[in-house]
């Protein structure tokens, strides 16, 4: 399979936009220090919300290394998005306690309901369904963040649609 | 700061505080786990009612982790010559209650405490076996409060070492406590120290290892939200006995309320003149910089985790040359995890004989367990080395809930293994648990019920290890994914005898040759479950089924006599599986059922079965 | 350096304490397998195919330690004979194979992969494991290199190569775990990144997984096209390499064999860059000394070697206006082809078709660069590797041991010693020396070697005294090979630590003998012999062999100048033989 180039970022940050300011600022701050790399991208998704190429590639710019090396970094560890994600964050924590406490019907209930795989966003932006590691909550497994709010021993899973129909009708109408 | 006088008066100021005080203090446990147990409006509630109230003396105190996950949101309440009294499962409307009646009144309002008696969490099975060394300040002391950390000696230790020892007298007493690394092989602490003060270097640095990343384990978290000081001042202590000048702190960016309690802590610490530069007026200078993870399992293994704090990606490299050698930027380097740091300053204060009073003779101190999964008293325990794991799962645990059989535990995470009945009674350590098949690891201790298919719990391991080997050597990468696929074939009814051979031949071959810790683990889940639940394998691939009714390409829902045709089922099942009219006998069509299990739980009669 | 004592497989070695147990194990006569190992560039310990059975005084070592990292001490017994060591290198084998794609028959690395090599030696029988792959990632779009996920095996060794021999790093590994993979940031195609295609992660590459751009059958075709006059020029460092293809030691000329072999091929003409090397040190001398005395730019920088240029464009332009302004060889070749022999043969320059025959990748990506042509004519229409011409050979079945030595056509067959050395690190400033010095001292000059430019320092430093404008001058000279060798030179002179007046810059460690394109030597090869080394010997040798070892002595381009150029610099010679550059970009985003 041959493949074109392409942004995959699936968001457009023009080069001029004053946010790179700001982390240009923060990278500066940065300068007497040692292997900043990941502090640079943490604070840049923080900015932007995702890594896109633009950001990338200023981060390699501002910090001398590659490109290919910052999207390395940046692909390795799994807290860094390259693509923007949804208004609500849902993480259902697959730590072992919750796992053996029925976390795998969780996430597939929430699969089902959300129409969308692990990892993806809803084609309307509003959630992004992730698995992660242990949350720390065991005793209230299982569990589930939808972003700062714990949901906690989902061992019914029917509550679910429930659940989310809170965040359909926060939703402002269009 | 510079003498021990100075310490002295903060905490005697402190003390007298105390004891003068007319104070009630209400203290509430918000930890992350108290926190995702609702604490944040409970606490909310008690300090903005008190303040409407006009109950002066009534002061609200955020702590850490109380330990008894179960009961969380906890709050206690101390009145001056009163008995403590603990309530547990507090929301904002108990909170009101409280408020009106216990603080305003100084009537305890029993029926929110344990069991409906008044007194305190410490008189609970869970809390007698303990014996809190590591966590001995989570939940007690008010985690964003130097004051406090030095009115429960905070500082002291390292004030001794600074201004009575030498760095050698600091390793020698380490090495004599015999404390050994609490995060995974339980390397012996005093002698990894030695190993970096007999390196000449320019710089030196020291590593607090405070990737927590084992599913099921959050003591160290526990410690980080709960007593940030107490790592402190051990890095400190071991920078001074290393020759070290900075320190790092590689936290889990997944614990906010950890790094913001840290960098209180190290603001704070620094005022004082605890970190800094000519600490204690001597000329040892300490500063002390947090890095965050960003999510990778494999950066708790000490070459990984160097690679990501130099900002590359956090694969591993070949040992030696060993970081107590070549580390950090090719410095000579020490980490050491959380816990095994929040043993180190009572040591010091207390001396390594005191600490050689709890444990075995070759695993001496305590150790904190996080227990969790099919078990009535989740949380956190600290106890001696050389308990067993009965003591351990009914005593302080109290057996699995809902009057289930107990299985097995898993210890030591995705590097560890399963210890079943048969060895309940062996006295853990760190060399009996390795014996055993299995590894202390970080503690986490995930209890697993008759309801738990092993293979499922090996396959479950290895998902979680073929997501987070880094990539790097062949074994790991390329190894793991395929017993993870023998796994997925095995739980998925297309077994065969030869692929548990395959799988063990596998196992083997990632142990003998994975470059780092992670991928010489990885297999342990597996090898041991093989070990003791040979039989479920079998089953899975010789009668093609799942013992404990988990895997669904191996079971059948079915509907016995004792069906009442109440139709109740056949309404619920999501994909119109079930057929039958009123008061007949009702079917399950098995090619259409998902296996999800509703009918079976809906059903009023039992009629429905798993097989 | 101490030696220490240890045994491998029961035969006592003393050996220096610095050494590796597979150093060690060399020395023993006893071949331990490697693949992620590359000597001194890719020593990652990542493969786990060198492991070895250890102990230390009786101590056994835990689990197998690899071999390529694990340092000698005294007292070692080393074991790779036993049945665990056996049978963990053969399952490690079997694991990269089940993620590697397996079309082993029509890969362009078959008969020359060392996967394959090993699987071979170690007798493997079936293909064990058969699972999920990794995506299958092909990028075509390069000019010059071709990128195939499915082939790759992780090894690292392009990464470390790009990154720490070139200084650039295109390559990394991303993502984690099963789903790693070698690429360029957001997999870009390596055509729109830093890449200065030179070819040294081919070089790097165990398996097919960057390997070169084909451009085989484009060559057949015109041979094959009655129409079309076909004509062929070969580098210099192709006569030194192309012989290891039939299985002649490394560094062995074989310029006469290779003349005849192409003539056998069907090429109508069978010429010789050498000529426009010496072209190019007719006008690139002419253009130093004229900047020397005019107050042009100094230091002067050569513009022979592409991937130099591209590298150049993309991370200092500020030396742009440093560059010399002359073409390289292959495109003054291509220029001069389609006009001075055009005219001479009188026939039109639309029929000729013009190939190269290049130790190098990236000139299969400097003829198409857009300015790289005259009126709408291309200079230079195919550029093949010296692999692509043995595999031509071997596609006519030529038996290369049994061609007779052939000579070069005329007009522009002819080259000096001077464009010989081209090839090798120093050899462009030599050969500017030899020309420069004897036109300013207005003798011809008997001490041509400038042996301080010879062999393989990263940066290398010469003074020359020359008499310019009357005046006795210091000529300061530095040549560099090997982007990230070039990197450190121009660090130094833009920060005024170094003050020379002409560099040269070869994109490749070693020169062009050690292109991108040149024969594979193997990692296990590397571990004894230094290719660049013998190579470079190669042409030295030929230098020593031909009558005449400076530019200006080549009768053919004295008639170039003569009866069609003018004067090198002159109005044609620049219309023809000169170009220009411009500041590039990388990952544009689109």
């Amino acid at each position: 399979m041959n493949k074109e180039s392409k942004c995959s970022c699936g968001g457009v940050i023009s080069a001029n936009d004053p946010r790179f300011e700001e982390l240009k600022e923060y990278i500066d701050s940065l300068k007497d220090s040692k292997g900043i790399t990941m502090p640079v991208l943490q604070e840049a998704q923080r900015i932007f919300g995702f890594l896109p190429l633009e950001v990338q590639k200023f981060i390699a710019k501002e910090i001398g290394i590659p490109v290919s090396e910052v999207y390395g970094v940046s692909t390795f560890y799994s807290q860094f998005n390259l693509t923007p994600k949804g208004k609500h964050k849902i993480a259902v924590c697959l730590g072992t306690a919750c796992y053996v406490r029925g976390a795998q019907a969780v996430l597939d209930k929430l699969a089902e309901e959300l129409d969308i795989n692990v990892g993806d966003t809803t084609p309307d932006g509003l959630f992004t369904l992730e698995a992660t590691r242990c949350l720390g909550c065991c005793s209230l497994a299982p569990v589930m963040m939808i972003d700062d709010e714990v949901y906690a021993k989902l061992d019914n899973i029917s509550v679910i649609p429930g659940i989310l129909q809170k965040y359909y009708e926060q939703r402002l109408p269009e | 700061m510079r003498t021990i006088s100075e310490l002295q008066a903060i905490k005697d100021a402190f003390t007298a505080k105390r004891q003068d005080s007319k104070e009630i203090r209400v203290i509430i446990g918000m930890g992350t786990c108290g926190i995702s147990a609702g604490a944040t409006p409970v606490y909310e509630a008690l300090r903005d009612g008190a303040r409407k109230m006009g109950l002066d003396n009534v002061t609200v105190c955020p702590t850490g982790c109380i330990g008894m996950c179960t009961y969380e949101p906890i709050v206690e309440v101390k009145v001056p010559g009163k008995e403590t009294v603990t309530y547990i499962h507090v929301d904002a409307a108990k909170a009101e209650k409280i408020l009106r009646y216990h603080l305003r009144d100084g009537i305890p309002v029993s029926e929110y405490t344990i069991g409906g008696d008044c007194g305190s969490l410490t008189e609970l099975d869970f809390y007698k076996k303990q014996n809190r060394v590591a966590i001995r300040n989570c939940g007690i002391v008010n985690p964003e409060d130097i004051t406090e950390y030095i009115y429960k000696d905070g500082y002291f230790a390292l004030a001794k070492a600074l201004l009575n020892m030498k760095p050698s007298e600091v390793i020698d007493e380490i090495k004599k406590s015999g404390l050994r690394g609490r995060g995974g092989g339980g390397f012996p602490t005093g002698t990894k120290w030695g190993f970096a003060a007999a390196n000449e270097a320019d710089q030196k640095y020291f590593i607090c290892n405070a990737d927590e990343g084992d599913p099921g384990a959050f003591m160290d978290r526990s410690v980080l939200e709960g007593d940030p000081h107490a790592v402190l001042e051990a890095m400190a202590i071991a920078g001074y006995a290393i020759g070290a000048s900075k320190g790092f702190i590689y936290v889990r960016a997944e614990y906010p309320v950890a790094v913001e309690r840290l960098n209180i802590a190290i603001a704070q610490a620094k005022e004082y003149g605890l970190l800094g530069d000519n600490i204690m007026g001597t000329d040892f200078c300490f500063d002390i910089e947090i890095r965050l993870g960003a999510g990778a399992f494999v950066c708790g293994e000490e070459t990984a985790l160097i690679a990501s704090i130099e900002g590359f990606r956090g694969m591993s490299r070949n040992k030696p040359p060993f970081p107590a050698n070549k580390g950090l930027w090719g410095k000579p380097t020490i980490i050491n995890n959380v816990e095994t740091l929040a043993n180190v300053a009572q040591i010091i204060l207390k001396g390594a004989d005191w600490f050689t009073s709890f444990g075995t003779a070759k695993s001496p101190g305590t150790k904190v367990f996080a227990l969790g999964g099919k078990i009535n008293n989740t949380g956190l325990v600290e106890v001696p080395m050389g308990i067993t794991l009965r003591e351990i799962i009914y005593e302080i645990g109290d057996g699995c809930p809902n009057g289930k059989r107990f299985k097995a535990v898993q210890t030591g995470g995705p590097s560890g293994g399963c210890i079943t009945t048969e060895n309940l009674d062996t006295p853990i350590d760190f060399d009996n648990l390795v014996a055993i098949g299995s590894m202390m690891g970080s503690g986490g201790m995930i209890v697993m019920d008759e309801d738990n298919c092993m293979v499922d719990i090996a396959r479950f391991f290895l998902d979680f290890t073929v997501d987070e080997s880094c990539g790097k050597c062949t074994p790991c990468r390329e190894g793991t994914k395929r017993m993870h696929e023998i796994l997925d074939k095995i739980t998925g009814g297309e077994g065969t005898e030869e692929d548990v051979e395959t799988l063990k031949e596998l196992a083997q071959n990632i142990k003998l040759t994975s470059l780092c810790g992670l991928g010489q683990t990885a297999p342990n889940p597996v090898l041991s479950t093989i070990n003791h639940f040979e039989n479920e394998y079998i089953a899975h691939v010789k009668e093609k089924s799942c013992p404990a009714g988990v895997c669904k390409a191996l079971i059948n829902f079915s509907i016995t006599d004792d069906c009442k045709g109440c139709t109740l089922c056949q309404r619920s099942c999501p994909v119109q599986a079930i057929s039958g009219s009123l008061k007949k006998k009702h079917v399950i069509d098995q090619d259409t059922c998902l296996k999800c299990g509703i009918c079976m739980n809906v059903c009023k009669f039992n009629a429905i079965v798993k097989e | 350096m101490d030696k220490v004592n240890i045994t491998i497989n029961g035969i006592a070695l003393k050996v220096p304490a610095d050494y590796t147990v597979l150093m060690a194990a060399r020395e023993a006569g006893i071949d331990i397998p490697t693949l992620c190992f590359l000597k001194d560039i890719n020593e990652a310990a990542a493969c786990r195919v060198c492991v070895v059975e250890a102990d230390i005084n009786g101590v056994p070592m835990r689990n197998l330690p690899a071999s390529c990292v694990l340092k000698v001490a005294e007292g070692m017994n080393v074991r790779t004979n036993t049945e665990r060591v056996r049978k963990a290198v053969k399952m490690n084998v079997e694991l990269i194979l089940a993620n590697h794609n397996r079309e082993c028959l029509t890969c362009k690395r078959n008969q020359t992969c060392e996967l394959q090599k090993l699987c071979d030696e170690l007798g493997l029988q079936k293909e064990r494991f058969d699972g999920e792959k990794r995506p299958a990632h092909i990028d075509e779009f390069s000019p010059s290199i071709v990128r195939d996920s499915s082939k790759c095996i992780l090894c690292g060794r392009c990464v470390s190569t790009c990154r720490k021999v070139q200084g650039i790093g295109v390559l990394d590994f991303t993502n984690r775990g099963f789903r790693t993979e070698v690429a360029p940031a957001f997999d870009y195609s390596m055509r729109d990144v830093e890449c200065i295609y030179c070819g040294q992660c081919v070089q790097a590459c165990p398996v097919a997984a960057l390997r070169e751009k084909d451009h085989i059958q484009q060559v057949w075709d015109a041979i094959d096209d009655p129409e079309k006059i076909v004509v062929v020029q070969t580098a210099p460092a192709v006569r030194v390499g192309l012989g290891e293809e039939f299985g002649l030691p490394v560094g062995t000329p074989v310029t006469g064999r290779m003349v005849t072999a192409l003539k056998r091929l069907g090429f109508d003409k069978v010429f010789d860059t050498n000529f426009s090397a010496d072209v190019t040190i007719m006008e690139e001398g002419t253009e130093f000394l004229g900047r020397v005395k005019n107050g042009g730019k100094l230091p002067m920088i050569t513009s022979c070697s592409p991937g130099w240029i591209r590298y150049c464009e993309m991370n200092y332009p500020e030396f742009i206006p440093n560059l010399s302004s002359c073409k390289s060889p292959q495109q003054m070749f291509g220029a001069l082809v389609k006009s001075y022999y055009a005219k001479k043969m009188n026939i039109s320059n639309r029929n000729i078709v013009c190939v190269s025959i290049m130790p190098c990748t990236a000139k299969k990506a400097e003829c198409e660069r857009p300015e790289m042509e005259v009126d709408g004519v291309r200079d230079v229409d195919y550029v093949l590797t010296t692999r692509e011409l043995a595999a031509m050979i071997k596609q006519a079945r030529l038996r290369f041991d049994m061609l007779p030595e052939g000579e070069c056509d005329s007009i522009m067959g002819e080259g000096t010693g001077a464009a010989v050395i081209f090839g090798a690190t120093g050899g462009v400033m030599e050969a500017a020396l030899r020309t420069v010095a004897d036109i300013l001292w207005e003798k011809d000059l008997e001490e041509i070697e400038y042996t301080e430019l010879r062999g393989l320092e990263g940066v290398k430093y010469a003074e020359v005294n020359l008499p310019i404008a009357g005046e006795l001058t210091t000529v300061k000279v530095a040549v560099a090979h090997g982007t990230g060798n070039a990197a450190k030179l121009l660090d130094a002179v833009k920060a005024g630590e170094l003050d020379v007046h002409f560099i040269e810059v070869m994109a490749c460690p070693g020169g062009c003998v050690h292109g991108g394109g040149q024969p594979y030597v193997s990692a296990k090869k590397r571990m004894r012999l230094n290719p660049r080394i013998n190579r470079a010997n190669g042409l030295y040798d030929e230098d020593m062999r031909l009558p005449q070892r400076k530019s200006h002595k080549n009768s053919e381009v004295a008639a170039l100048y003569k009866e069609y150029l003018g004067e090198p610099n002159g109005h044609l010679a620049h219309e023809l033989l000169h170009t220009h550059y411009e500041p590039k970009d990388s990952y544009k985003i689109k």
